[in-house]
């Protein structure tokens, strides 16, 4: 039953991927959708088993690699935390799949986007269910293709076509980090499986080794490496500068793999590793600080931008960052409690704006939107849903999640630990400030847009609705049902098993009252504020941009990361491989390789033409003069 | 008067077939001069067979020119016959406008 949640959407992928063009659109998308559907209840199924259970299991599907002492295995790891992840990544699917029937029903190519979304959804299954590392990496890569094929997905699209390479390439610079963290994980311990690897770590706690003639503690070392590689695919600060650009893809795509599951792939990585991390203080302070810096950078860019998708993408970086600190801070169940939530209510959050982008018939720009909170009541209240569990309202999913990080980052004790807390307080009241201003811009106010009419919005179509009921209902209860499973100190230690390994145990004390209700307060307290400054005096925000104006400038530019990439890396390695190409390859290499030697064999040839003069009786004349000269060469002989 | 013997027949055959070859590249009218160029030839080699026959007393060689003639006439249809089509196809036969093999 186990191995049938990861082949059926393999399964749903070939049939759709390979056979579209016959069994025809509705066909392959109700085979996906159902087969996806299947994978999660099972999941579901398997989740309720390891609660009640405590089932835990590694089934080998196959050996993959047996070669000298390198023993690779296709397996199924089930324990607590692959056990969530299955749930979260086939649920979150299998709803975008039915939802794709509904936002895609204009699109020609529609057996092909369910192929992708059912092979995303295996290749990152393949992911959190690995019991090695070179497995991970499999569905690493595997999830990364496919975001690939997806933002990419209007093919016809140049901007779809270069932030389709964009993703690919920033994420190429997060693997080589990833790749040389199993290379050395391999070099120090001779295998790469999860169990012999996390046993064999207390033994090198002292190793120093050289890596680029400095000298580092080995654990450290391995722990940055594999970070750098989840920052990649998280998208955290320096490597984010990709996934606001994979915006570009269909909104089904940015809800499925660039918010809800395979951006936080980084997480689960850290997560998982959690018995290499809990050695390494210098990595786990690195990664509080990275994911602090994004969450509040990510946030403060999200408040001036005006695609409505950029400001989501933006917010699941902030997010992203969230995690990131609690996994830095020790809390790894908090973050997998981030994580679970986060997956329900910003999977909402864009499907919701998806519809909202099909009512307004493509336009993403929220400066064009207002005023329709009437015509799509729906899509509205759920909206309402999602920001108000994304902002951590009161007793909504992410209330718990990130209070909770907030909380813990507090407890922690040290410099970063206050630090981080103190910042992700302010980014809470950022995110709730940017998201309220989406809300207002899009729903209130005055019908802004002048390309098509208001009466002609209308609400989307239930195929597309059904599914976002259903994330609300995980928004809006997520948290409150899981919170004493996944993070409550007794419980959890129950729940988590081994999954997740903490040296010292987490604090169990609680920070101060005033601390505690901070957070809330700000966060309720900020929506009148953006109410008062995106409806009521709605000059307020442009005076403050006036001002303002370098800062704003600052924000807009989403603090000039593009640009200064574009001047760093991308000219001079463009100009690199223009000179490369038009002088190493052309002058050289071609002139006097292939193409040298193909022109002179060409004159050769048009000289050695000449003698076919094409006249009969030249031709007979030479042969009988060889002839006569052969002759008398014998006779004379 | 001299004896007429096997080294006049030689030589006749000898001019006949230098006249041949002569033929065939000087020739730059018509095709159908290098056809005739060319019975020359076989005619020069038939009367070497023919005076070599009688001079060695061996009938064999004059078979050999009956087999020889037969096979030029045969030639000559084919090669009129090929010169008939060509001529349909391109509308000379003269050797000078004869190039298509150029290369």
């Amino acid at each position: 039953m186990e191995i049938l949640i990861i082949a059926l959407p393999l399964i749903a992928s070939i049939i759709s991927g390979f056979f579209g063009k016959f069994i025809g659109d509705r066909k392959s998308e109700v085979i996906t959708s159902l087969l996806v559907s299947i994978s999660a209840i099972l999941s579901a199924l398997v989740l309720y088993e390891v609660i009640v259970n405590n089932y835990q299991d590694n089934i080998i599907i196959a050996t993959w690699i047996s070669s000298g002492s390198l023993d690779v295995n296709w397996s199924m790891k089930i324990d607590s935390l692959s056990a969530i992840m299955l749930v979260v990544v086939t649920s979150v699917s299998s709803l975008v799949h039915i939802y794709s029937i509904g936002y895609m029903s204009h699109d020609p190519h529609k057996p092909r986007f369910m192929a992708y979304l059912s092979l995303f959804t295996f290749a990152m299954l393949m992911l959190v269910t690995s019991d090695n590392f070179i497995q991970l990496f499999f569905g690493w890569e595997g999830v990364g293709l496919c975001s690939y094929f997806l933002i990419g997905f209007w093919f016809k699209k140049d901007s779809a076509n270069t932030a389709a390479i964009k993703a690919f390439v920033v994420n190429r610079v997060g693997d080589f980090g990833f790749a040389l963290g199993i290379f050395l994980i391999f070099y120090l311990f001779g295998t790469v499986n999860y169990s012999e690897v996390f046993e064999l770590i207390p033994t090198i706690v002292e190793k120093n080794i050289i890596f680029l003639s400095i000298e580092i503690n080995a654990i450290d070392l391995i722990c940055l490496l594999l970070f750098v590689g989840a920052m990649g695919k998280s998208a955290q600060i320096l490597l984010h500068t990709w996934l606001p650009d994979a915006m570009e893809g269909p909104t089904p795509v940015s809800a499925l793999i660039h918010a809800a599951t395979m951006v936080t792939a980084g997480v689960f990585l850290v997560v998982r590793c959690s018995p290499i991390y809990e050695y390494s203080e210098l990595a786990l302070n690195v990664i509080t600080v990275v994911g602090m810096s994004t969450a509040f950078f990510a946030a403060t860019v999200a408040l001036v931008q005006k695609d409505i998708k950029k400001i989501i993408a933006y917010s699941t970086c902030s997010q992203l960052g969230y995690m990131f600190f609690a996994t830095g801070v020790g809390a790894y169940n908090v973050a997998m409690f981030h994580l679970f939530t986060h997956a329900f209510f910003k999977a909402l959050l864009f499907l919701g704006s998806g519809s909202v982008i099909h009512a307004f018939k493509d336009e993403q720009d929220i400066n064009n939107m207002g005023g329709v909170w009437k015509k799509l009541p729906y899509t509205y209240v759920l909206m309402i849903i999602g920001t108000l569990a994304l902002t951590g309202f009161p007793f909504l999913s992410g209330f718990y999640s990130k209070d909770a990080i907030i909380e813990f980052a507090y407890l922690r004790g040290n410099t970063t630990g206050f630090y981080a807390a103190g910042i992700g307080i302010f980014t809470a009241f950022l995110t709730s400030i940017y998201s309220w201003r989406l809300i207002f811009k899009t729903f209130h106010g005055e019908f802004n847009n002048k390309n098509i009419k208001v009466e002609d919005t209308h609400e989307s179509p239930m195929v597309m609705l059904i599914p976002l009921i259903l994330l609300s209902v995980g928004a809006i209860f997520a948290g409150y049902t899981f919170k004493e499973l996944f993070i409550s100190h007794g419980v959890a230690g129950n729940f988590w098993q081994d999954s997740i390994f903490f040296l010292k145990p987490l604090s169990t004390e609680h920070p101060p009252f005033w601390f505690l209700i901070l957070t809330p307060i700000l966060v309720i307290s900020s929506i009148p504020l953006a109410y008062y400054l995106f409806v009521k005096n709605k000059n307020l925000p442009e005076q403050i941009a006036n001002v303002n104006k370098p800062l704003y400038q600052f924000l807009l530019n989403k603090w000039y990361f593009d640009e200064l990439y574009e001047t760093l890396f991308v000219k001079p390695s463009k100009t690199l491989g223009l000179f490369l190409w038009k002088f190493f390859d052309i002058k050289l290499i071609d002139r006097f390789g292939p193409d040298g030697i193909s022109a002179f064999i060409k004159r050769c040839s048009l000289r050695a033409s000449k003698f076919q003069s094409g006249f009969i009786y030249q031709y007979a004349f030479i042969m009988l003069v060889g002839f006569s000269a052969l002759l008398t060469f014998l006779i004379v002989k | 008067m001299t004896e007429i013997g096997l080294g006049h027949y030689l030589i006749l055959g000898a001019v006949i077939f230098t006249i041949g070859i002569i033929g065939i590249f000087l020739n730059r009218k018509n095709i159908i001069v290098i056809l005739m160029s060319i019975e020359l030839i076989l005619l020069a080699v038939n009367i070497n067979l023919v005076s070599f026959s009688i001079y060695l007393d061996d009938l064999s060689g004059q078979i050999f020119t009956l087999f020889i003639l037969t096979v030029a006439a045969a030639e000559a249809a084919i090669g009129l016959a090929i010169i008939v089509v060509f001529y349909r196809n391109s509308g000379t036969i003269r050797v000078e406008e004869i190039d298509n093999l150029k290369g």
